[in-house]
């Protein structure tokens, strides 16, 4: 069993006073593509802001390689920082620059690499996710899909050891879907890339998920872990079996 | 703890012999990137070897030099050859065969001058004919709105009338002291030569009710209200809250513009003359410095004054509101596509706003002139 890269220890997040996370643990292993899952409204987005320090929880820490992201600041912060990557629901390219802008600015703030290879590794990882030869578009004029794999490129810039995906197939065609589905499997297999992604999209999860947790609005915590083939078909939670199965809930 | 560097060694004179160092990842890659270019540049260099005996560890950046130097050397006619690397990262490197980076395919190609003048011409032309439009429909919708009363969105209508009106009070009063401050101020030195002093309060008098009040009023309200107009809306359509409102059947001029533009008629006449009447404390101010009481000043300014320029004044007012609320909802309505598009949409409404404000005075001046005002 590989080590834990992340260690989410009781943690309880929410607004305004009103909790929306209620004393969370679990642990993401490294290497594997793991899921936060659940239905709308029920903090699946909140969790993954406060797992890349974007948000502070009420209460409990999250470990990121054994570094604490809820208490570090300055250059303890930013060393943390430097091994994760994130793409927003929106894809959040920057629309003045172009692809290969856009996948060079963290190359040309973080690194001391010469222009010619922040080019290259720029172009490579325009590649890695089937987007070569549109170095010099803007996000304007590129399709969504393009966008959303354009936005993995950018995370990827810096060779993080996690990648963190808000709702990348949201808004995607179901061909379009797919081939971002592959595109993760490949970068997990091939780059060893641990990824926590949020999703609410069935097929996908089934398609890329090694282990997945789900949450709960009405209990505000985890009611499921596991594998999403094992949970579909042997989860003691009703509501857990009918989101996996697509059945509606007529309570 | 430092990191072993690249180690670079030359074993006979056509041969450079590179050995990764045990790190070659985004924080090594740099340096060893220069140097290997470095040594590269040698023209009797035949063959390449890199030894990949110590590599413990290989990023993207890692495998972009080995990319590099394997197609670099090919561009120059030098023998290539990679030895010992572990079958781990074999894959990374095989993701990125020679010639698997096709070149660039061209964006949208930047028109040329000739071009950009056309379009530029075209643009105002569109431009022109969309302001024309939206002025004729504004103010059919204003109209039949005041015929039916009921249809007008009052409480929006109120509520900006006290963003644009009432919150800009304190700007208004302070930019309207210091124009009858400074306008006196500068013309007392002059006049004092020709011992007329007390012409200074006939011509803040004029100028302020006239021409000034108004205009500033005017010039504020654009670069406070037109913008926000402009931002407002804009940020609507990006949201597509206008496509939802069309799908409704609800029309966008009716419900955003007609009360942002009654607001402003409403409140850029009140506004001018309270920027008419700070100004004249602004230049009240200056005449008490110079020696002149109070009642000499009111006396001279009511002198001055005829019936009609207050009330003129006031109607310039009222066309410039109009304007400006026009324009700032007008491109807010036009606004496009992207992060930068509502940026765009609110500098144009100022820029626009303040050329319109200045034209329509000029139109002002030579009418008035006419009628004998």
């Amino acid at each position: 069993m590989p080590s834990p890269l992340i260690r989410v220890e009781h943690l309880t997040a929410g607004w305004n006073g009103r909790v929306i996370l209620d004393d969370l643990s679990f642990e993401v292993f490294e290497g594997e593509v793991f899921v936060i899952l659940g239905g709308s409204g029920c903090g699946k987005s909140t969790l993954l802001k406060q797992m890349i320090g974007l948000y502070t929880p009420m209460s409990g820490h999250v470990r990121i390689d054994g570094d604490d992201i809820v208490t570090a600041r300055g250059a303890d912060r930013l060393r943390i920082l430097r091994k994760i990557g994130v793409t927003y629901q929106s894809g959040a390219l920057f629309g003045s620059m172009t692809l290969l802008e856009n996948i060079g600015l963290p190359l040309r703030e973080f690194t001391d690499l010469p222009e010619e290879a922040r080019i290259l590794v720029g172009r490579m990882k325009l590649k890695l996710v089937g987007l070569a030869g549109y170095e010099n578009h803007f996000p304007s004029e590129i399709s969504g899909g393009m966008q959303k794999r354009a936005a993995i490129a950018r995370a990827m810039a810096l060779d993080p050891r996690i990648l963190f995906l808000d709702e990348p197939s949201a808004g995607l065609d179901p061909v379009t879907s797919a081939g971002l589905d592959a595109l993760i499997r490949q970068l997990a297999e091939t780059l060893g890339v641990t990824f926590v992604i949020v999703t609410h999209e069935l097929p996908s999860i089934f398609a890329i998920a090694d282990r997945v947790i789900m949450l709960d609005a009405r209990t505000r915590t985890i009611v499921a872990t596991g594998p999403p083939a094992e949970l579909r078909d042997r989860a003691e939670d009703p509501w857990v079996r009918r989101f996996f199965n697509r059945e509606a809930d007529n309570g | 703890m430092p990191s072993t560097p690249l180690r670079i060694d030359s074993p006979d004179p056509g041969t450079l012999h590179l050995s990764l160092p045990p790190r070659l990842d985004i924080a090594t890659t740099g340096d060893a990137w220069r140097r290997a270019s470095a040594a590269l540049d040698r023209p009797d260099i035949r063959t390449l070897r890199v030894a990949a005996t110590d590599l413990e560890n290989i990023d993207g950046a890692g495998i972009g030099l080995l990319v590099h130097l394997r197609d670099l050397s090919q561009a120059r006619g030098i023998a290539f050859e990679l030895a010992a690397l572990p079958g781990r990262f074999q894959p990374l490197l095989d993701a990125f065969p020679p010639g698997s980076l096709p070149p660039p395919l061209k964006s949208a190609e930047p028109p040329g001058f000739l071009e950009q003048i056309g379009r530029s011409g075209a643009g105002l032309g569109r431009d022109l004919r969309d302001l024309l439009g939206f002025t004729g429909e504004l103010a059919t919708a204003i109209g039949r709105s005041l015929l039916h009363p009921r249809e007008i969105r009052w409480s929006e209508t109120w509520s900006t009338v006290e963003r644009a009106g009432v919150n800009a009070f304190p700007i208004i009063a302070l930019v309207g002291f210091l124009i009858g401050f400074i306008l006196a101020f500068q013309s007392a030195v002059p006049m004092q030569q020709f011992g007329a002093e007390i012409f200074v309060a006939d011509l803040v008098a004029l100028s302020l009710l006239r021409e000034l009040g108004p205009l500033m009023t005017a010039i504020v309200l654009a670069g406070r209200s037109g913008s926000a107009f402009a931002a407002e809306i804009g940020t609507m359509k990006v949201k597509e809250e206008l496509d939802a409102l069309n799908t409704m059947g609800i029309r966008p001029l009716r419900f955003l513009v007609v009360p942002r533009a009654l607001a402003a008629i409403i409140v850029t006449p009140i506004l001018a003359a309270f920027t008419s009447f700070f100004g004249l404390i602004g230049g009240l101010v200056v005449m008490l410095s110079l020696g002149f009481p109070l009642v000499t000043y009111v006396n001279q300014v009511r002198g001055a004054l005829s019936p009609e320029d207050f009330p003129s004044g006031l109607a310039k007012a009222l066309v410039f509101g109009l304007l400006v609320a026009g324009i700032g909802c007008l491109r807010g309505l036009q606004t496009g596509t992207g992060a930068s598009a509502v940026g765009e949409s609110t500098t144009r409404a100022v820029v626009a706003g303040i050329l319109l404000i200045i034209l329509s005075d000029g139109l002002f001046s030579v009418v008035f002139y006419s009628l004998g005002i």
